[in-house]
């Protein structure tokens, strides 16, 4: 039997009755990436020996009489900005094609303290800085549902690998939308944490004030369950705020009737696909019809999220990134004659073009003279876009909005054009910039590739996202259609 | 805002970045049309607002000051490119 397919609660339910073992369903896991690995390009490692011994250690412990936890044996993908002690962590970047960190990132502790299977490392955009995997340093990460078009990014590989079946969840990193936007491409669940709500330590710093880790799974359920075991307070992250965390699987099959949905115009009436604004908008009517209740809102400064953000995150990006100079780890240049041209040789071999871009960017809007006209000013701009945010709260529970403008575009089409690419972020900016929850979930095809829809929540209202999504997802059977690399069919494969 | 060639150089410099004339054409144009992008902030009257540099209402955050487990040296030294007595080995400084 092929148990690759398995959402995380399915496999754990056989894992528990003793009808699978975690090194049986392991193997189907690396038997798949075998097979369609050479289509996809999702992984940048694959840990199988790794993997499979440690599945074997969990089958013993359960053989053993210890009563298995619902990621016990559960075979996963980390997306390589995650630091993970002893192997291989890239970012996908030239510059770290050789780390092996000496720590683990607090996320992938928690995993693995809970049985997690580690599998393997996905590709990204070099430093999570894009939204398509065409700027990973090493390859170029394909759509499951189009091998010709893009999985989005920056979580393009974490994506890719579940939308394939290569993993049965993974975890992604977000800073814009690189876990809603990939998600929405893929047609899997992708979800935003409140920022503060997952540990960043471990996680290789891009824009600090907006990075946050979250779960890429097959369905809100699996979803939920990843939710449950990264969530909460860590020391180690002084950004990381100690509120309780319930549990968030108390919010899967719940009713909605009486929920207030937020429906921003400003958010239908940028530039959006037509069919993208169709299915979308058709998902907002059924959620209506499953009893919650729609509410017209205007957020005026939306527009404004997208240029502010692309000040801010190259600012930040360009300071965090200030470490890569080759000397204590990482890439080197060799034969430079004194320490300055080490530097600069080391940093330009090492970076790719829209790392160098980003670096360019923030450093300008950072330097003497502009630093007012340019960050304080998208400082400031964050600000009215955040009470954008608390304004509408105050008449709904979620807003709910596209994830993207379009579906997944074709490898190559916005490459040269960095302001193109950077336009798929328009509706998941505004939400990092707030710093507040969002998933994205399926909600229909257009052309036979998925089209996702974001829902987002009040701060540290987690709980209320997965309950719509859910509701949602159980309405559309989305879940139970799978992606068959250039055709697709409903129903399942 | 217009970019010149110049500020690119300049900007290069400062990031520690050796770019070809090549790459300064491109980024020259890139960073102006994205520059012209965000001059659309400029629409909006910010005069009374405060800027926001972190989402989350936290202010100092604390922990006792105790002796704790850090990296050993040979783990913090093991992805050095270069190395020697236990110390990080860089090119020639000073001249």
């Amino acid at each position: 039997m092929k148990y690759f397919g398995l959402k995380v609660h399915e496999a754990h339910k056989l894992i528990k009755d003793r009808e699978i073992s975690s090194e049986q369903l392991t193997k189907s896991i690396m038997d798949r990436i075998e097979d369609v690995e050479g289509i996809v390009h999702g992984y940048v490692t694959v840990t199988k020996e790794y993997a499979l011994k440690k599945a074997r250690e969990m089958d013993k412990k359960i053989a053993e009489g210890e009563e298995p936890g619902p990621l016990s044996g559960i075979p996963c993908a980390i997306k390589d900005n995650i630091c993970t002690k002893d192997i291989l962590t890239t970012c996908s970047s030239k510059i770290l094609k050789n780390f092996k960190p000496p720590y683990s990132a607090t996320v992938y502790q928690k995993l693995e303290e809970q049985g997690c299977i580690m599998i393997g490392k996905t590709n990204m955009d070099e430093f999570a800085m894009g939204s398509s995997t065409e700027n990973s340093g090493f390859f170029t990460t394909r759509n499951p549902w189009d091998p010709a078009r893009v999985p989005g990014g920056s979580s393009g590989g974490s994506s890719a690998v579940v939308a394939a079946d290569e993993a049965l969840f993974a975890l992604g990193s977000d800073t814009g939308g690189s876990i809603r936007q990939p998600a929405s491409f893929c047609g899997v669940v992708g979800f935003k944490p409140t920022y503060g709500r997952v540990s960043r330590y471990g996680l290789i710093a891009f824009a600090s004030s907006l990075d946050q880790i979250g779960p890429i799974t097959k369905d809100v359920r699996d979803c939920a369950l990843i939710l449950n075991a990264i969530c909460g307070h860590d020391p180690m992250d002084s950004t990381s705020v100690p509120a309780d965390v319930p549990d968030f699987t108390r919010f899967v099959d719940k009713d909605i009737k009486g929920i207030k949905l937020g429906v921003p115009k400003e958010y239908y009436t940028m530039q959006i696909d037509d069919s993208v604004k169709k299915e979308t908008g058709e998902a907002v009517t059924n959620l209506a019809n499953m009893g919650a209740e729609k509410v017209e809102l205007e957020m005026p400064y939306t527009a404004y999220a997208l240029p502010a953000y692309y000040l801010i995150n190259p600012a930040e990006a360009s300071s965090n990134l200030a470490r890569y100079d080759g000397i204590r780890y990482g890439f080197t240049y060799e034969d430079a004659e004194n320490l300055l041209e080490a530097y600069k040789k080391t940093r330009s071999s090492g970076f790719g073009p829209e790392v160098k871009r980003r670096i360019m960017l923030g450093t300008y809007a950072l330097s003497s003279g502009y630093y007012e006209d340019y960050y304080l000013k998208a400082q400031k701009v964050r600000s009215l876009i955040a009470r954008d945010f608390d304004q509408a709260f105050k008449n709904c529970d979620v807003i709910v909005t596209p994830t993207a403008p379009t579906v997944s575009f074709r490898t190559g089409e916005k490459i040269d054009d960095p302001l193109m690419m950077y336009l798929n972020d328009i509706f998941t900016v505004p939400v990092s910039m707030a710093g507040l929850p969002a998933v994205s979930i399926p909600c229909g095809f257009v052309n036979g590739l998925p089209v996702g829809l974001q829902i987002i929540g009040k701060p540290f209202d987690e709980g209320t996202i997965i309950k719509v999504a859910s509701a949602f997802e159980r309405m559309l059977a989305l879940d139970k259609v799978k992606p068959l690399f250039g055709s697709y069919v409903r129903g399942g494969a | 805002m217009e970019i010149t060639k110049g500020n690119v150089e300049h900007v290069a410099e400062l990031a520690r970045l050796e770019i070809t004339e090549h790459e300064k054409d491109i980024f020259t144009e890139q960073l102006s049309n994205i520059l012209d992008y965000v001059e659309m902030l400029n629409e909006l009257d910010t005069k009374e607002v405060s800027p926001t540099s972190h989402v989350v209402p936290l202010v100092n955050v604390f922990r006792e000051d105790e002796i704790k487990e850090v990296l050993k040296k040979d783990e913090a030294l093991k992805n050095a490119p270069e190395k020697e007595d236990g110390y990080f080995k860089v090119p020639r400084v000073i001249e």
